[in-house]
C-alpha cells in the first residue's frame, strides 16, 4: 500500500482545488470536530496513539508536542507550519503544497483547535513560488467557503491562516529562526530555553510543526490513531514521504509505510541508473551521515533501523550515489552549502563551517596534506554539539561520516592530487 | 536570601544556595568561579552566541552555555572538567582563526578580553593555515574608531544600541563568516552614550578614536574622579601618563552611573590640552593690553580693585565649580560686603525664588526606575542629564507611563504614553493642572483654580493628569528649558501644584554639575543682585569664576564695567569679557574638590595631574585673595578644611518652599528659550574637538 496519507488525493484531477479535496471527504473531520466540539484532549490522545513523529527531521512525537502547549492560558497562541524545506535532497512538502494544500489547511485548523490557537502561519521556502501561489489560492478558496476566518462552519470557532514566503535562507527552517523571520527580524535561531511552547512567535506560546506532520492530521483523525499506527511500526506510525534523488532512474516522492525496506523503495524509484552499482546512500537529507550502499540494502526506512546503521531518517530525503561519484567532491559541495548557509551568529558554526570548506576545497584541488584528515574530523567534532542550533551538527555530521567510510578516497586525493574515482558527471 | 525559595546546586562539586531564575554564569560570578565569556554582559540581554562559557552539566547531552542556562534544584555543573575545558578551548580556537595577530599595534592590547582569555585557553600554535578574513572598517564618526577585522561578532555593541542607548543604529548584516557588524547605512553614531561601546567591545574592534595610538594601557595610571558636566556626578577613572590626562573611562557605581558614562563625560578631557588654556596670570598694562604678569601682582591688583568696589562688587560663577570654590567665592564677596553672588547662569526669571528650594531630584536615580508615571516638563533630558534620561527610559521600558510637555524638537528614545509638543510650556502645564482640578484635586491649593481657569484642556492633558493620579510612585520632572524660561516662576509653581495634587515627587534639574552645591553654600544668593541683574547692570567690580562669554546671555554691559577679574582655565574670556585681570585656574582634573549631585550626594575627588603652567586650583586662589584682603577665616590649608566649613554653613536643602499662587500665568506666555546644546555646556566641553565634530556636536540647533 502507498499514498494513503498526504498523497491520497494526488490522483484526482486538479487535486489542489477545494472541490477535488471535498470530493474525497475533505474538511469532513474538521466539520465533525467543530460541530461536536470534540474535546481537544481527546484529539491529542488520538494523535499520540497514532505515534505520528515529526516529519521535519527530528521525529519528535506530534501529540506530545501539542500537549506541551498551555492551551487554556489566556492570550494569543499560534500554530506555525514549517514549509521552509531547505534540506538538500528533500522536496516532499513542496508537493503537499502543490497537490494537496487543503489537507494542510485542514490540519492546521485542527491543530489550532487542539492547542488553543486562533491564528496560524505557514512559512514557505523562498524559492517555492509555485507552491506558495497554489497555497495562497487554496487559502482564498477556504476563506470564501467560510472554512477560515470567523465562526468556521457556524461553530463559533475562529481561525485565521496566512502564508509567509521566506527569502531563501536555509537556517530559517530552524524553528526559532523561522519565528524571527516571520517577526521581520534577521533569520537567526534563538537559544533555548525558553522554548516556543512558552515563548514563541511574538513572545506567545507557539507550536511549530512540519508540513507533512500537519497534513497527516485530518487523515489520522478521520480514520483513527490506531489505523495510522498500524500503517507503520509501533515505534513510528503511518506512511512517510521519501524524496528519492540522485543516481536513480525515477527520482521523486514516494509515500510508503514506515519500515519499508530501502531495497523496495529503491526499486520503486526505478533502481540505480542503468549499468551502475549502488555505492552509498545519504538516507535523511544532506546533513545526515552517509551509509555505504551494501549496508543500506539491509536497512528499513524507519528511525530505529537507520539509526542502527549509524545515520538518521531525518526528513526522509534519500540521496542515492553510484560508483561514479567522487566522495571528496560531494563532501566539498555539501560543506560549501553549510558554509554559505551558516547564519553567523555563534562562533563554532560561523568560523568552523568556513574552515571545513576551505580545507576540503584544498584537498579537492589537490593541495591537501596528511594532517588534513584528522584536522577535518577534529574541527567537525568541535562544532558538533557546541552551537545554538542544529546547523552546526548538520555541517559536522557529513564530514565525519564521509571520512569514516571513505577515508581512502580522501587519502588518495592527498597523495595523488586527483580523484580516485573518475566521475562521468 | 530567601531560604524558602532558594535552590541548592553544585558547581565544581561545591554546594551553593542560589535563587530561582539565576543563570549558571551569574551564580559563578557571585561565587568567584571564573568562566570565560565574550558575549555575556551583566547589563545586556543574553545572546549566548560566543559559546565561550560552555560548561558541563549533569545529564545534559551537550555542553551548556553558562550564560543561558537557568539553575535548577539539584543541578550539578562543572566549569573546569575535561569536557568543559575541551569545549572552551575549541571555541577559543574558532575565535582566533580569523582574528588578526596584531596585538602589538592594537590599542586594546593589555586590556583585551580575547588576549587575556587566549592566554588561558588558546593553543600555542595555530592549526589554521587558510586565508584569514578581512573586513572593511566603518566610519562611526569622531568618537569611535573601528577595526572590524578584529570583530568577534559578540553583538554587545548591537545589544547596547537597542537596549541601553535606545537607538538601533548598529546591527549585523550578512550570513556566516560574511557577517559584519555595522550601521545599516553609512552614518556616524548619534547616541549621547555611544562611547560605552568602546568599553563593551571585548576586542580591539571598537576603540576610542581620540585616544587611538596615544598610549598603551599599561602605561596609564587610573585615578578616581567625578565627572563635572551634569548633575548625575558620574564616577569616572581619569587615566594619566606623565602628568597628562590621556583618557577617561567609567568607574562602576550602580547607584549613579551604573557602568556607563555619557560621551560628554568621556571625551571632555580632550579640551584640557586646548591651546586656549590659561597658564599664566595676566593683567592690562598702561596702554590697555593684556600682558603676562606674576601671581603677586595679579592677586594684589585683584584685591585692590574688589576692595575699592566693596559692596558694589559682584561675582558670577559656573554651576559646575566645586563646593570649595563656590563657598570661598561667596565668603570672599560677603567679606567685601556684597551679596551679589550667583551661579544660576542660565536663569532669567527669579520672581519665584522664595518659593523654590535648591534644585534637586528629591529622589535617588535608582528609584527613578521604580516610578509608575513620570511627567517630563521642559527638559531635553538626554542632552541635559544623559544618565538620568537612561533611568527614566528604564522606567518606561518597565511599563511606566512617561509623558512629556516639551518642544517638538526634544527626542525620546522610548515610547511616551502622552506627549504635548509645544513651544509654550505655560498654557500646556496650566491645562494639565486644570485637568487635575477637574478630577477633584487641588482644593487645598489657594488660588490654583482661578489661576488655571482659562487654560484650554484637551485629551492629552487629561491623559497626563490621569496617569499621574493613577500611579503609585509618580514623578514630575522639570529641566533646563523650564530653568531658562522667562516664565520660570509660574512654570515651577504649576509643576509644584501638579506634583502636590498627584502625590508626586517634584524633581528639578538645572544645569551644571554643582547647581545644588552652589545653592547650598550660598553661591546662588537671593539677597544681592542675581545673574540677570548683574548681566543687565553689572556691579562696579565683577569677579567671574570658570565662565566665559558663551555662558552668559549677554556680555554687553559687563564689557563696559570698570573692573573685571576672570578666574579662568581658558583664555576666550579675555577678549569677549574684556577682563582686566586673568587668574589662571586649574581644571577639574587639577584640583581637589566636591560636587553635590542631583541626589544631594556630596562627592569629593582629588586632583589627578598638576595644574597647567602657573594655573592654580580655584579654592587656593580664593583663599589667597581673602587673606590678602585681610578678611577673617581664610587661613584654610586644605580643601578638606574648606569643605568641612562649607558643610557647617550649609543652608538647609529642604528649605521650605510651599505653595503660593502666582498672580497670573503671565501676560506674555513666552516661548521656550534656548537650551544649551549638548556639547556647549561649559568651557571645557566646548574645547573638546572630537565632541564638537561628532554627530551631536554638529547639531547646532538651539534645542539640540
Amino acid at each position: 500500500m502507498a499514498n494513503q496519507v498526504c498523497f491520497r488525493n494526488n490522483h484526482l484531477e486538479n487535486s489542489w482545488t477545494l472541490e477535488a479535496y471535498q470530493s474525497n471527504g475533505g474538511y469532513e473531520v474538521l466539520k465533525k470536530i467543530l460541530s461536536e466540539k470534540t474535546p481537544a484532549e481527546e484529539l491529542i490522545e488520538d494523535i499520540k496513539l497514532s505515534n505520528l513523529r515529526g516529519r521535519g527531521g527530528a521525529g519528535f512525537p506530534t501529540g506530545i508536542k501539542w500537549s506541551f502547549m498551555p492551551r487554556n492560558a489566556p492570550g494569543q497562541k499560534y500554530i506555525v507550519c514549517n514549509s521552509d524545506e531547505g534540506e538538500p535532497g528533500t522536496c516532499k512538502d513542496r508537493d503537499i503544497l502543490r497537490y494537496n494544500p487543503h489537507q494542510l489547511i485542514e490540519g492546521m485548523i485542527i491543530a489550532g483547535y487542539c492547542i488553543g490557537a486562533s491564528a496560524g502561519y505557514n512559512y514557505i521556502r523562498g524559492e517555492f513560488w509555485e507552491p506558495y501561489s497554489r497555497f495562497e489560492s487554496a487559502l482564498e478558496e477556504a476563506r470564501a467557503a467560510g472554512i477560515l476566518g470567523e465562526n468556521i462552519f457556524g461553530s463559533g470557532f475562529d481561525f485565521t491562516l496566512d502564508a509567509h514566503l521566506g527569502a531563501g535562507a536555509y537556517v530559517c527552517g530552524e524553528e526559532t529562526a523561522l519565528l524571527n523571520s516571520i517577526e521581520g527580524k534577521k533569520g537567526q535561531p534563538r537559544f533555548k530555553p525558553p522554548f516556543p511552547a512558552g515563548f514563541g512567535l511574538y513572545g506567545r506560546p507557539t507550536t511549530i510543526n512540519n508540513t507533512e506532520s500537519l497534513a497527516s492530521i485530518p487523515v489520522i483523525l478521520a480514520k483513527g490513531g490506531q489505523w495510522f499506527l498500524d500503517l507503520g511500526l509501533p515505534s513510528a506510525g503511518g506512511e512517510k514521504l521519501f524524496s528519492v534523488s540522485g543516481h536513480v532512474n525515477k527520482p521523486g516522492n514516494y509515500e510508503v509505510p514506515m519500515g519499508t525496506p530501502f531495497s523496495e523503495l529503491l526499486e520503486m524509484a526505478g533502481g540505480v541508473r542503468e549499468g551502475h552499482q549502488l555505492k552509498a546512500v545519504i538516507p535523511g537529507g544532506s546533513s545526515t551521515p552517509v551509509v555505504p550502499g551494501e549496508q543500506m540494502m539491509e536497512v528499513n526506512m524507519d528511525y530505529d533501523s537507520i539509526a542502527a546503521a549509524g545515520s538518521m531518517l531525518g526528513a526522509g530525503s534519500v540521496i542515492v550515489i553510484d560508483e561514479t561519484a567522487c566522495m571528496p567532491r560531494i563532501l566539498e559541495r555539501l560543506s560549501y552549502f553549510y558554509y554559505e548557509e551558516s547564519c553567523g551568529q555563534c562562533t563554532p558554526c560561523r568560523e568552523g563551517t568556513g574552515w571545513l570548506y576551505r580545507v576540503l576545497q584544498r584537498i579537492e584541488a589537490g593541495n591537501g596534506s596528511n594532517e588534513d584528515l584528522d584536522l577535518l574530523d577534529n574541527v567537525a567534532s568541535n562544532i558538533e554539539g557546541n552551537t545554538i542550533c542544529a546547523l552546526g551538527d548538520a555541517a559536522a555530521m557529513p564530514v565525519r561520516s564521509f571520512l569514516k567510510h571513505y577515508r581512502d578516497e580522501f587519502q588518495y586525493h592527498i597523495d595523488h592530487s586527483t580523484c580516485m574515482v573518475k566521475s562521468d558527471w | 536570601m530567601d531560604n524558602n525559595n532558594s535552590l541548592t546546586i553544585q558547581v565544581n562539586d561545591i554546594e551553593l544556595q542560589v535563587e530561582p531564575g539565576q543563570t549558571l554564569i551569574e551564580v559563578a560570578d557571585a561565587n568567584g568561579i571564573e568562566i570565560p565569556r565574550f558575549c555575556y554582559h551583566k547589563k545586556l540581554s543574553t545572546s549566548a552566541n560566543c559559546r565561550m562559557c560552555l560548561v558541563e552539566v549533569e545529564k545534559a547531552p551537550k555542553m551548556m552555555p553558562a550564560c543561558a542556562t537557568p539553575v535548577m534544584d539539584g543541578m550539578k555543573a562543572w566549569t573546569k572538567s575535561p569536557k568543559a575545558i575541551a569545549a572552551q578551548k575549541s571555541v577559543m580556537e574558532f575565535l582566533l582563526i580569523n582574528h588578526p595577530l596584531d596585538c602589538p599595534v592594537c590599542d586594546q592590547g593589555g586590556e583585551c578580553d580575547l588576549q587575556e582569555i587566549a592566554m588561558g585557553y588558546g593553543a600555542g600554535t595555530a592549526r589554521y593555515s587558510e586565508k584569514k578574513r578581512i573586513v572593511k572598517d566603518k566610519d562611526y564618526g569622531s568618537l569611535v574608531s573601528t577595526e572590524m577585522t578584529r570583530c568577534i561578532h559578540c553583538t554587545r555593541c548591537v545589544r547596547f544600541g537597542t537596549e541601553i542607548a535606545g537607538i538601533t543604529e548598529i546591527g549585523g548584516t550578512g550570513r556566516g563568516d560574511h557577517m559584519e557588524i555595522g550601521t545599516y547605512v553609512q552614518k556616524s553614531l548619534s547616541s549621547e552614550l555611544s562611547g560605552n561601546i568602546i568599553d563593551l567591545c571585548p576586542v580591539g574592534a571598537l576603540l576610542s578614536k581620540p585616544f587611538l595610538y596615544s598610549a598603551r594601557s599599561w602605561e596609564l595610571k587610573s585615578l578616581p574622579s567625578i565627572a563635572p558636566h551634569d548633575a548625575v556626578g558620574s564616577h569616572i577613572q581619569v587615566q594619566v601618563r606623565n602628568g597628562e590626562v590621556m583618557r577617561v573611562i567609567p568607574r562602576e557605581n550602580e547607584s549613579l552611573n551604573e557602568i556607563w558614562i555619557s560621551d560628554r563625560d568621556r571625551f571632555s578631557y580632550l579640551g584640557l590640552n586646548s591651546a586656549d588654556r590659561m597658564t599664566q596670570p595676566m593683567m592690562r598694562n598702561d596702554v590697555g593690553k593684556l600682558v603676562t604678569c606674576d601671581w603677586q601682582q595679579a592677586l594684589e591688583a585683584t584685591v585692590k580693585g574688589l576692595k575699592a568696589a566693596g559692596a558694589e562688587s559682584g561675582a558670577l560663577a559656573s554651576p559646575s565649580a566645586t563646593v570649595e570654590e563656590l563657598y570661598l567665592l561667596q565668603k570672599l564677596m560677603r567679606g567685601l560686603g556684597s551679596s551679589s553672588i550667583d551661579c544660576r547662569l542660565g536663569q532669567q526669571d527669579f520672581s519665584g525664588q522664595q518659593n523654590q528650594p535648591a534644585p534637586q531630584l528629591n529622589s535617588t536615580l535608582e528609584s527613578v526606575e521604580q516610578q509608575n508615571a513620570v511627567l517630563i516638563v521642559g527638559a531635553n533630558l538626554r542632552h541635559e542629564q544623559p544618565l538620568l534620561a537612561h533611568r527614566v527610559r528604564k522606567a518606561a521600558l518597565a511599563g511606566a507611563a512617561v509623558s512629556s510637555v516639551n518642544p517638538a524638537q526634544v527626542n525620546f528614545n522610548y515610547d511616551l504614553s502622552t506627549t504635548v509638543e509645544t513651544d509654550q510650556l505655560t498654557p500646556a502645564l496650566a491645562a494639565v493642572a486644570k485637568a487635575m482640578v477637574a478630577l477633584g484635586k487641588g482644593s487645598d491649593l489657594d488660588g490654583l483654580t482661578a489661576l488655571v481657569a482659562n487654560a484650554a484642556v484637551d485629551e492629552s492633558h487629561q491623559a497626563i493628569a490621569q496617569s499621574l493620579i493613577d500611579g503609585e510612585q509618580v514623578m514630575v520632572l522639570i529641566g533646563g528649558l523650564v530653568y531658562r524660561d522667562a516664565n520660570q516662576a509660574v512654570l515651577y509653581a504649576l509643576a509644584d501644584a501638579i506634583a502636590q495634587m498627584s502625590g508626586a515627587t517634584l524633581s528639578v534639574v538645572t544645569e551644571g554639575a554643582n547647581a545644588l552645591g552652589g545653592a547650598l553654600v550660598g553661591a546662588a544668593s537671593t539677597a544681592g543682585k542675581n545673574v540677570a541683574e548683574m548681566i543687565a547692570e553689572p556691579p562696579k567690580a565683577v569677579l567671574l569664576m570658570g565662565i566665559e562669554a558663551k555662558d552668559l546671555s549677554s556680555t554687553d554691559a559687563i564689557r563696559k564695567t570698570d573692573f573685571v577679574v576672570a578666574m579662568a582655565a581658558f583664555s576666550d574670556g579675555l577678549n569677549d569679557l574684556q577682563a582686566d585681570i586673568v587668574l589662571p585656574m586649574a581644571a577639574f582634573t587639577e584640583t581637589s574638590g566636591t560636587l553635590v549631585n542631583m541626589e544631594g550626594s556630596w562627592q569629593s575627588f582629588q586632583g589627578v595631574v598638576a595644574p597647567k603652567g602657573e594655573a592654580r586650583p580655584g579654592w587656593k586662589i580664593l583663599r589667597v585673595l581673602g587673606t590678602l584682603a585681610n578678611l577673617d577665616g581664610f587661613d584654610l590649608d586644605t580643601s578638606e578644611e574648606v569643605l568641612a566649613e562649607a558643610k557647617t554653613a550649609t543652608e538647609s536643602a529642604a528649605q521650605a518652599g510651599g505653595w503660593s499662587a502666582p498672580s497670573s500665568l503671565g501676560s506674555d506666555q513666552t516661548t521656550v528659550s534656548i537650551g544649551h546644546a549638548i556639547y556647549a555646556v561649559d568651557p571645557l566641553v566646548r574645547r573638546s574637538e572630537a565632541l564638537q565634530q561628532s554627530h551631536l556636536g554638529q547639531q547646532k540647533g538651539e534645542i539640540a
